[in-house]
């Protein structure tokens, strides 16, 4: 694996960061009800995200989840449409009709979120097979959960990618949580990527923590993928910050647990640490990187406060057709 | 004109389709050297290859998933389920993902995906492999339902479907495969939401679609002989729904009586029967009549099975009824 540049350090750190501070602010804006419905954060497992996408052209396709805005953002997406998305609004990237769990971009090569747990899977299988027929070594990759890999489709998918051959990179990002059900109460194996065997495909568990390992075991799956070798399987070991959704206070989840991976697991607070220890970064440079980012989510509510809802009489003339 | 079997109309569309348009595909089980069940793929793996007729292990889920996937990715998919019953065995990805994918990310991606399959009791293969259950789709915004009594039908309307840009459950009924009916051999397509008069007539409209539009047609036969003059409509399309066209047919002979080979609980048909009393009431000369099948599993005894769905008798017999005869 070649050497990382420190450009791409830099990018995995501004989109780690970019994730937390927009999910930051949507949490703020859901405790004011300016987000309803349901909302999924993705604090904590911003590299994961991060490190996946950076190993993808714009050209490729991803398949994202209910906990799905770091997919987009680290895809490309604008935030000012993502964020008008979230508060409902015509300017969204779902003109207001999807919210949190559906955003989808064909431009992006983002290939939607997800309301059903382990809903993506088996579109991932078409997904791969456009990607096949082309024959333009295009990938997409499929993300789903620890929880999503305990559904019957998962094993259809694997098992189909694996048959025909496709260039798919399953990646799982196992947070040890579905809702309040843990991984280890409900997973016969120790490692969700020892499923990989089944299907006879490599599997990998990487530290979801870590951008930089995250984007070269990708990086591999990828290459190996656009040689026409076919799927590969990733277990990103992660964990969620917060509950299921912003009004879960997580009450099943030891304290010492949260507070370990808070400290010890932080991609934020530990990538910031590792760039300066590098001097790839230095203080100052991260605090101007914050504020820029900063400024990019607040113009980002701002554009979608100021968006107009969407028109009821277009709404009411659209349905005729449906 | 020359005549040919429902399966081989339904190949010709696919052949016409895949030689016009490389982006159409096939994907389903038992669809390569076996041709498919009702073996209307006969020859095509020869003719295209394992690239576009794509034969795959037993994953119903994974078959419409697939569709989802290419079809949002620029193809136009093909996904066949081989039994309508097999829908349940894949029924999040059509009803939560196929059907909701263009409204809900506000039409960023589009979903031209055909699901084919077949439905419909007479064979003696049970309870998991007879039903009519195009009510499931129906009910769902999202998704066109198509149901071909015709061999003349179902290739206009088969070429209709893989043209779309929205998901269209293809739905054909196993007793008809082999009937013989007049196609031309040049090239036709049939629009959607457009029914078909298949008799004309004055006294009552008969309802009907997929294979009860037969069972009508014969019905409508012996009724002419004691003078009663029936017009067989069939929508051909119940999403879109020609009702205009319906509520100009009640208009015209006063009575209706609306046929459907599923259980009656929950129907199409039930559906219609409000649709037109909630829309031509004031048109209407007796209470609409409800042809349907019996709230029951489908038996695997001929008799009992027979006895479960609609005859030419129980049609005939509503007709009178309604005529106050």
């Amino acid at each position: 694996m070649p050497k990382l540049t420190s450009k791409q350090k830099v990018d995995f750190l501004k989109t780690i960061i970019t994730i937390r501070r927009f999910e930051e602010k949507t949490i703020q804006l859901y405790q004011v009800a300016k987000i309803w419905g349901y909302l999924h954060p993705y604090v904590g497992e911003e590299a994961i995200a991060a490190g996946t996408c950076a190993a993808l052209e714009k050209r490729d396709y991803i398949i994202s989840t209910h906990r799905g805005h770091g997919h987009s953002i680290a895809k490309g997406a604008d935030l000012n449409r993502m964020m008008a998305e979230l508060l409902g609004k015509s300017t969204g990237y779902c003109k207001g009709r999807g919210g949190s769990m559906h955003i989808a971009d064909t431009e992006l090569g983002m290939l939607g979120a997800n309301g059903i747990v382990g809903g993506g899977i088996p579109i991932s299988v078409g997904a791969g097979f456009s990607c096949k027929m082309e024959g333009a070594s295009r990938v997409t990759v499929c993300y789903f959960s620890d929880g999503a890999s305990n559904n019957g489709v998962f094993h259809e998918a694997l098992n189909m990618a694996s048959v025909f051959n496709l260039p798919v990179i399953y990646v799982c990002e196992n947070n040890m949580y579905a809702i309040s059900m843990s991984a280890c109460e409900s997973i016969a194996c120790k490692d969700i990527a020892s499923r990989a065997s089944s299907y006879d495909i490599p599997g990998a568990i990487v530290d979801g923590s870590d951008p930089e390992a995250v984007y070269n075991i990708t990086a591999s799956a990828v290459k190996r993928a656009r040689s026409g070798k076919g799927p590969s399987l990733i277990e990103a070991k992660t964990y969620r910050f917060g509950g299921h959704h912003p009004n879960d206070p997580a009450e099943y989840r030891e304290k010492e647990e949260v507070e370990y991976y808070k400290t010890e697991k932080d991609p934020v607070i530990n990538y910031k640490k590792k760039l300066i220890e590098e001097k790839v970064l230095s203080e100052d440079d991260i605090k101007n990187m914050e504020q820029q980012i900063v400024k990019a989510v607040e113009d980002s509510v701002k554009f979608a406060e100021e968006s107009p809802e969407p028109q009821l009489d277009k709404f009411l003339e659209e349905v005729k057709s449906i | 004109m020359r005549e040919i079997e429902y399966r081989e109309a339904i190949r010709e569309a696919i052949i016409e389709e895949m030689n016009r348009d490389h982006k159409v595909f096939l994907i389903g089980e038992d669809i390569g050297k076996y041709g498919g069940a009702f073996r209307a793929y006969k020859g095509l793996l020869d003719m295209y290859g394992e690239d576009r007729v794509i034969n795959t292990p037993i994953s119903e889920a994974a078959i419409i998933g697939a569709g989802i996937g290419a079809a949002v990715t620029g193809y136009r998919p093909v996904s066949e389920l081989m039994f309508i019953d097999f829908a349940a065995l894949a029924m999040d990805q059509i009803v939560n993902q196929a059907a909701k994918i263009r409204y809900m990310t506000g039409d960023n991606l589009r979903c031209p995906l055909v699901i084919r399959t077949q439905g419909g009791a007479g064979r003696g293969v049970a309870a998991q492999h007879s039903q009519s259950l195009e009510a499931w789709f129906y009910h769902v915004p999202g998704l066109k339902v198509v149901m071909p009594a015709t061999p003349y039908d179902v290739k206009g309307l088969l070429k209709t479907a893989i043209r779309d840009d929205n998901v269209v459950m293809f739905i054909e009924h196993k007793m008809i495969y082999l009937l013989k009916g007049e196609v031309p051999e040049e090239e036709y397509t049939i629009p959607f939401g457009v029914a078909d008069i298949k008799r004309q007539g004055s006294d009552v409209t008969i309802f009907a679609y997929s294979n009860m539009v037969y069972k009508s047609l014969e019905a409508a036969a012996d009724l002419e002989k004691e003078g009663i003059s029936a017009e067989v409509f069939d929508p051909r399309t119940l999403v879109p729904l020609d009702e205009e066209a319906l509520l100009k047919s009640v208009k015209k002979t006063g009575r209706l009586v609306v046929v459907t080979e599923a259980c009656e609980r929950g129907s199409v048909a039930s559906d219609i029967a409000a649709k037109v009393a909630l829309k031509a009431f004031d048109w209407l000369d007796s209470p609409v009549k409800v042809v349907a099948g019996l709230n029951t599993p489908i038996p695997y005894n001929s008799t009992l099975e027979q006895a479960s769905i609609p005859h030419k008798a129980d049609i005939v017999n509503a007709v009178k009824e309604a005529l106050g005869k």
